[in-house]
């Protein structure tokens, strides 16, 4: 039995996994990710946006805090490398003005900066708390990170309803290191590749967290952003909400608008 | 009368842009008011050590910081406007203005350029900052030398491929504050900076000149810099005062500093190195600090960070240069941030010195308490300082300061 694996294993390893992989796998590997690949398809050429976000954090006691916050991103069009992100904090005011900027790869520890603006400081910081709370709230770094094709393997598991809507079900597998996942089920629906709903499973496979995708609008004629997101903690009740205006695309950010030095200059 | 001041200074700032940018327009201008109000409370466990030092182991005082940005064309202009004020009721020389800002700002493709006072940090490290000169500390304000007073200059950034550098002319110089006689964490004499002396003729309005090349390598941060100008660190000089007493007068140098600075950022270390080369101060003398962060992320019920600091710092100046006590010391910390939705953080520490075993002990934590209010509490502990310690006469000044912030 051991052999065999091993067999197919460097069989895989030669010929490819379509040879080695049971039939029914593949085709579901192969379908998921199709799924993905017109769903990244449909987002590429946005270029970059810019958009106010309002974060609201809820306790399981429905006490609630909020942030406040502007995020500009730059695409870059590189499929093996990730989004710039400029992210620049208003609420709470204690630490308006603080800013970060986040290079993301797909493989590779993104590159992060903080800029402190009562010590008028840019830290350089360790990019390794993927699964950290991000800003104190249900979101992770990694869900707030760009999200790559690269960054996850793909298998189709069903289609089923989803609201009004019928939607590919995936589940997907981060390929990078020090996530706090180990995996996610995605659904899809089937007209405009629009995720609609995230199950995340934490690091002992157990239901930790899921993220609703509302309010979809399209931007010029073609990119979907949800205005509207809530992510449940199943295994601690709390919830954060986010809510997204003043979306704009195809602003002319560039390069260098997203380097050490803008981060000191932005507002 | 304060106030009708500070705006006869923002109006006349908005005048002079209106001449500077051609594409100012008012319906564009997006303008925002912000800032805090702060109550401190500063408990010293003991009486105050040297003569006319007040005994009250209580200080309150009062910080008032509101700020005031306008930003146009699409924030490629801007104009920030940030005045200080404490008020200190057992220290007049605590009770102190400043402008920590009031710059103009203008980001174009590939440059930048600040007109007016702003600040300017440079460095890497946690306990000491070697490399960071443009400002001024505000030593009233706390001992741990984060605090800076507003620098007026011209900074003009040029951004490329290879890295960005910038040109600084600082015009006016500011001399450091000091505690007053009734204050603790003073010097054992009066300073009498009415007496302040310079080695330029021109005194403070000797202009000084620097340049900092940075970039980033991957993984690399690295920053490169000459300083040459008054050196912000005075020497401190007895003399006889008017009363036949002995006072303390600043005099500052003239210095030429070459400084680098470098983190190298890989997993989760962060490797951090400063150094500097000075002149002016004696006998020439070079000073390094070289230290690391390790963080265990999520270590604390699975969210919260805690790192660990090693810092050594070395000094090679002599006595005809200011004082320092980072002469041969260790620095050890622990930080934790709880990543939880209140920002509370904590950071502990200790100096110690090599050779004489002085210990500087600090721990500070902060934590928010809603969208308005903020608390934070500071512990300092000095012990082992010999008679030639620059913390001699701070010997019995521990202190908790506890602080309350507003922020609107």
């Amino acid at each position: 039995m051991l052999k065999k694996t091993l067999k197919i294993a460097l069989l895989s390893g030669l010929v490819g996994s379509s040879i080695a992989l049971p039939a029914w796998a593949d085709v579901n590997v192969e379908k998921g990710t199709t799924i993905a690949t017109e769903w990244d398809k449909r987002d590429e050429g946005f270029r970059d946006s810019n958009a106010t976000l309002k974060m609201v954090l809820e306790n399981r006691h429905g006490e609630k805090s909020t942030r406040e916050l502007r995020i500009k991103t730059l695409e870059v069009p590189d499929m093996a490398e990730g989004d710039k992100s400029l992210t620049v904090f208003r609420k709470p005011r204690d630490i308006k003005g603080t800013a970060f900027l986040s290079f993301a790869h797909i493989h590779d520890p993104d590159d992060q900066w903080l800029y402190l603006p009562a010590l008028k400081r840019v830290k350089r910081i360790s990019s390794k708390n993927k699964s950290g709370p991000f800003m104190g709230s249900e979101f992770s770094y990694e869900d707030m990170s760009a999200q790559e094709l690269a960054k996850y393997t793909y298998k189709w598991l069903k289609d089923e309803p989803c609201g009004d809507a019928t939607c590919y079900v995936l589940e997907q597998r981060p390929t990078y290191e020090n996530s706090g996942y180990t995996k996610m089920v995605v659904w899809y629906d089937q007209a405009e590749y629009r995720r609609q709903k995230i199950d995340f499973y934490d690091r002992k496979d157990a239901l930790l967290k899921s993220l609703t995708f509302m309010e979809y609008q399209q931007y010029l004629g073609k990119f979907w952003r949800a205005l509207d997101m809530q992510m449940v903690n199943h295994q601690t009740g709390k919830k954060t909400r986010l809510t997204f205006a003043k979306y704009e695309f195809k602003t002319g950010l560039r390069e260098q608008d997203f380097t050490k030095n803008k981060l000191k200059k932005v507002r | 009368m304060f106030h009708s001041f500070l705006r006869s200074i923002f109006c006349l700032s908005l005048l002079i842009l209106t001449v500077l940018s051609p594409r100012f327009s008012y319906a564009e201008m997006d303008v925002e008011f912000s800032g805090f109000i702060a109550g401190d409370l500063r408990i010293f466990s003991e009486n105050g050590l040297l003569e006319d030092q007040s005994d009250a182991r209580l200080n309150p005082s009062f910080v008032i910081q509101p700020e005031w940005s306008a930003e146009w064309n699409g924030g490629d202009d801007r104009l920030d406007f940030i005045p200080f004020f404490r008020a200190d009721f057992q220290d007049e020389e605590r009770t102190h203005a400043d402008i920590r800002e009031l710059k103009y700002l203008h980001v174009d493709d590939g440059w930048d350029v600040t007109i007016g006072l702003d600040k300017v940090f440079w460095g890497v490290m946690e306990a000491r900052h070697l490399v960071d000169i443009i400002n001024q500390t505000d030593n009233v304000e706390d001992v741990d030398g984060e605090d800076k007073l507003g620098q007026p200059m011209i900074n003009v950034g040029v951004q490329r491929d290879f890295g960005d550098i910038n040109f600084f002319v600082l015009p006016y110089f500011r001399e450091q504050t000091f505690a007053g006689l009734d204050g603790r964490l003073r010097a054992p004499l009066d300073v009498d900076t009415d007496r302040a002396n310079y080695d330029s003729d021109l005194e403070e309005f000797h202009p000084d000149f620097a340049v900092r090349y940075a970039t980033v390598m991957g993984d690399w941060d690295l920053g490169f810099a000459h300083f040459y100008g008054t050196g912000r660190e005075p020497r401190l000089v007895a003399e006889l005062g008017g009363t036949g007493d002995l006072v303390l007068v600043p005099h500052y140098d003239l210095i030429n500093q070459t400084s680098m600075d470098v983190q190298a950022t890989i997993e989760e270390w962060l490797w951090k190195f400063e150094a500097i080369y000075r002149t002016g101060q004696g006998d020439d003398f070079e000073a390094m600090s070289a230290g690391l962060e390790y963080t265990f992320f999520g270590l604390i019920q699975d969210v919260g960070d805690l790192g660990v600091l090693v810092e050594y710092h070395h000094d090679g100046r002599d006595g005809s240069a200011p004082a320092t006590i980072f002469d041969h010391d260790v620095f050890f910390g622990l930080r934790a941030a709880l990543n939880d939705e209140d920002d509370t953080s904590i950071l502990g520490g200790i100096i110690l010195d090599t050779e004489t075993q002085a210990q500087v002990f600090t721990l500070e934590a902060s934590k928010r308490l809603n969208d308005h209010l903020t608390f934070e509490g500071e512990l300092r502990i000095y012990s082992n300082q010999s008679d030639t310690d620059p913390l001699y006469s701070a010997r019995d000044d521990d202190h908790l300061q506890l602080r309350l912030s507003y922020y609107f």
